[in-house]
């Protein structure tokens, strides 16, 4: 790096050469790269946490300004209506509430806002979970508001969203206690029988009193006592649930072994003579808790990821009342026939019929068209949409459970249900494993009972002992928890741990295009300078008269330049449903769509992209420029297409945009097979339509309307900037949504499909070996008791192999 | 039969009860919700305005480092 390009102190992106904005810190001064950031650190300057700076390991997103707009939007968080969903009474005035803060990149943002919340007059408590991003904020009422608190949070350049799964939260809570409470009752007893079994095993090597050994022996029976009848409880209670359901699952031979082994120890013990298993048992019941806990904290982390997108949008409308006066209202409270106004920016509050006004709307998120859509008087809008333009005034026509998105959530539930699901290897070897084992059980039994009668209860006990199916029950659960723990470091969420088996029998993956294949957004992809025109200039002009626009598109003109390059903009216009514009350095600058240009017909080069926005910059006389935006395609998917093909698998798009549209994108990242124009049931239908062929579908997709059919796949990808909606019916989350990601998940699924078959192989294989010696009443017990606890350690150590 | 091991043992046993009861109360107040956030916390001084303050490296790097 040059020393002449300097970097922001603050976010550390390039100082551009004519910017000065500097702050002093710790009595130096530094240079910032716009106002946003230094008004950031301006703030934590002026607040005293300046450490913020030396401690932290991750930078932040870039600052940005608060204004003032904002700060009233929040204001609607005051509101009793709205505060009911999140807000906990603690006592007279003071509340509770539960925040999720967006912006965190490392511990020191965590500090800096606790340190700054807490010098806030009237907050009593703050703490910020580390691994949830989720803060839990006391305050006094009478002091501050909550709008307050988030107004200071924003000032300190992150963003507070109010949230409300406290209920779902706490019974997670709930479990997650009682399964370490069970995990350290087994860890406590294990390590302490297993002390004992060595004096036990040398004792019996040689020699040591029959007294003492009996001591030792009742000692181990006690300390296992908890384990048996309170941390192996689980499984118990899943063996009988299988049992009722007719069905024969893993914890049935787990059972019978913990409680087998239990009630054989225990009467040997009372005995005087025989084999005792505590240690096998205590230390098989660490194990397998241990690695079922870690597998469901794989899953607990991607469900809280999901929930923190719910965040809860001011759920208010703008209620237009008979008098003409405008009302904010929360949208639970909406009747059908209520008016209510849509302004230009907001997503609307519930399906409804425009009365009055003509604005584009963005439906993307339901129909998955990527294009916004005119909307004239008596035109029909869906909750959820986002008007763009201009303010419509609009008639409710149905709310809650009425409207269309309540209905793709319905399909949804159903599409769950009907999912088809692959047999599970582990089940499978389950089942087969245990009706085997019980027959062989039952022979070796009747055989000794006509043999030697006597000997018969100590043989059946130990064949059932020693073919333990610890290996066999640690297989899956290892193997799961460790691929999932492998996939997150690399930014894919693993929400159901058996996805993996099915994702190494994929042979198809479909994906959706708009905010899958492409980023879901118009990215500005040329720019056409006319005559004398420079590129570079036309670019900037139109930036800085974005400035003030809420447009979606503004975005992309803005994200090219770079923030302090803006020129300033005099007399800045917005122009609702024809674009901006403004003087600068004197002259007067239109940019907007054609009806905005107005002036003769350019010629336009006849290659721009279909379903290509164009917008036309002009200045007083003359068009300058045409920008070019599409939806861009992500730069790995041609890559990703090259890989998936180059391992056999087939490539398909199920798009609901228009065929030209699809087709271009097709053809851009290498794919021959798409269908476009299809609504989320046809979507479903010809999802099903691969699977009756005999294909193992991956669906991946984003938004509301791939919904459904995510859940209708064998196995489901979600990007992770999609909906809430998607990401909860999805197997798997691509948090980085990096598409190259999916290769990487399949790779991983087939890793872990070859670490599980070798797991099971060993546990077969020992277990047969174990099996006639056991079965003839000749396994010394050291050897039982060795034998049990090292397979089960080599299955779980070749799992770790995955991490 | 010694008495010395059944002294060790009982030891043994209050030990386990001691160890129980401290993992159950930290689980009851929830010290394994968040494995991360402690770990980094430490790091942070809250407490610092009596220590003197010395500006990170990079800024101060030509003068002398007075606690060297």
């Amino acid at each position: 790096m040059s020393s002449a390009e300097k970097t922001c102190y603050h976010c550390a992106l390039p100082v551009p050469g004519n910017a000065r904005y500097p702050v002093i810190i710790e009595g130096e001064s530094h240079e910032m790269c716009c106002r946003g950031c230094q008004a950031v650190a301006q703030t934590i300057v002026d607040n005293g946490l300046t450490d913020y700076y030396r401690h932290r390991t991750a930078l932040p997103g870039i600052g940005h300004e608060v204004v003032p707009e904002e700060v009233q939007k929040l204001a609607l968080y005051d509101h009793p209506g709205i505060q009911k969903s999140f807000v906990r009474q603690e006592g007279e005035h003071v509340k509770e509430a539960s925040l999720i803060l967006e912006g965190i990149t490392c511990a020191a943002c965590i500090w800096l806002n606790e340190r700054h919340l807490k010098q806030l007059p009237g907050v009593q408590q703050v703490q910020v979970n580390y691994a949830t991003h989720r803060a839990r904020i006391t305050w006094d009422d009478q002091v501050i508001h909550l709008s307050k608190i988030l107004e200071e949070i924003q000032l300190l350049g992150y963003n507070a969203h109010p949230f409300s799964a406290e209920r779902q939260e706490n019974l997670r809570r709930k479990r997650r206690a009682k399964d370490l409470r069970r995990i350290a009752i087994a860890g406590l007893s294990s390590g302490q029988v297993m002390m004992l079994a060595v004096a036990l095993y040398a004792g019996a090597a040689f020699g040591m009193e029959d007294s003492t050994a009996a001591l030792l022996r009742y000692f181990s029976l006690v300390l296992t006592l908890p384990v048996v009848f309170y941390a192996a409880w689980p499984f118990y209670q899943s063996a009988w649930n299988s049992l009722l359901g007719k069905r024969l699952n893993m914890d049935v031979p787990v059972s019978l072994a913990v409680l087998g082994a239990f009630i054989g120890s225990a009467w040997a013990t009372l005995q005087g003579h025989g084999v005792v298993y505590y240690d096998a048992i205590t230390m098989f019941s660490l194990f397998l808790l241990s690695s079922r806990f870690l597998e469901q904290g794989a899953q607990e982390k991607s469900v809280e990821a999901a929930e923190n997108l719910l965040k809860l949008a001011p759920a208010m409308a703008t209620k237009v009342l008979d008098g003409g006066q405008h009302q904010p209202v929360p949208v639970l409270e909406l009747n059908e026939g209520d008016t209510i106004l849509a302004k230009p920016g907001e997503s609307i509050a519930a399906d409804a019929e425009v009365i009055e006004g003509e604005s584009k709307v963005d439906e993307a998120l339901l129909t998955g068209e990527s294009r916004p859509v005119l909307k004239r008087a008596g035109a029909l809008v869906i909750a959820g949409s986002i008007n763009l333009e201009g303010p419509l005034l609009l008639r409710v026509t149905g709310v809650g459970e009425n409207t269309v998105l309540a209905g793709i959530v319905r399909l949804l539930d159903r599409a769950v249900a009907e999912k088809p699901r692959l047999a599970q290897l582990a089940d499978q070897v389950a089942g087969h494993f245990t009706i085997g084992l019980l027959i062989l059980t039952a022979i070796v039994g009747a055989v000794w009972w006509w043999l030697e009668p006597a000997q018969a209860f100590g043989i059946v006990l130990a064949v059932l002992v020693v073919t333990c199916p610890c290996a066999l029950s640690l297989a899956a659960p290892t193997t799961f928890a460790a691929a999932g723990s492998h996939l997150l470091r690399h930014g894919i969420l693993l929400t159901r741990g058996h996805a993996l088996e099915t994702l190494a029998k994929v042979n198809h993956v479909v994906f959706d295009k708009t905010g899958t294949l492409t980023y879901g957004k118009p990215v500005l992809q040329r720019i056409i300078a006319f005559s004398d025109a420079d590129e570079e200039r036309c670019l900037l002009l139109a930036a800085s008269l974005e400035q003030a626009s809420e447009h979606p598109l503004a975005q992309s003109f803005l994200s090219r330049v770079a923030g302090t390059d803006l020129l300033a903009v005099q007399e800045a216009q917005n122009l609702p449903g024809k674009g901006v514009s403004g003087a600068i350095t004197g002259v007067c600058y239109t940019l907007g769509n054609a009806a905005l240009a107005g002036f003769e017909p350019v010629a336009l080069p006849n290659d721009l992209p279909e379903g290509a926005t164009l917008v036309w910059l002009c200045d007083e006389r003359y068009t300058m420029a045409v920008f070019v935006l599409s939806d861009g395609l992500r730069p790995q998917a041609r890559e990703l297409v090259v890989q998936l093909k180059a391992a056999g698998v087939q490539v398909t798009i199920l798009s609901g945009d228009a065929a030209d549209a699809v087709a271009h994108v097709a053809a851009e990242a290498g794919i021959e097979s798409w269908q476009a124009a299809l609504r989320p049931e046809d979507k479903l239908k010809a999802l099903r339509e691969l699977q009756q062929r005999g294909d193992v579908v991956a669906m991946v997709g984003d938004g509301v309307n791939d919904a459904p059919v995510l859940a209708g796949a064998d196995v489901s990808i979600a990007m992770g900037g999609g909906t809430q909606v998607a990401r909860a019916s999805s197997d798997i989350v691509l948090l980085t949504e990096n598409l190259l990601d999916i290769q990487r998940a399949l790779q991983t699924g087939h890793a872990s499909i070859t670490v599980m078959r070798q797991n099971f192989a060993w546990a077969i294989v020992y277990n047969l070996l174990a099996l006639p010696f056991a079965a003839f009443g000749m396994i010394p017990p050291w050897l039982a008791s060795i034998g049990m606890s090292t397979s089960s350690l080599v299955v779980v150590l070749n799992a770790l192999r995955l991490r | 039969m010694t008495p010395i091991l059944i002294y060790l043992l009982g030891m043994t046993a209050v030990m386990i009860i001691v160890a129980g009861i401290g993992i159950f109360w930290a689980i009851k107040n929830g010290q394994f919700e968040d494995m991360e956030g402690p770990a980094q916390r430490i790091l942070m001084d809250d407490d610092d305005p009596r220590i003197p303050r010395y500006a990170d490296s990079r800024s101060k790097k030509q003068k002398v480092d007075v606690v060297g």
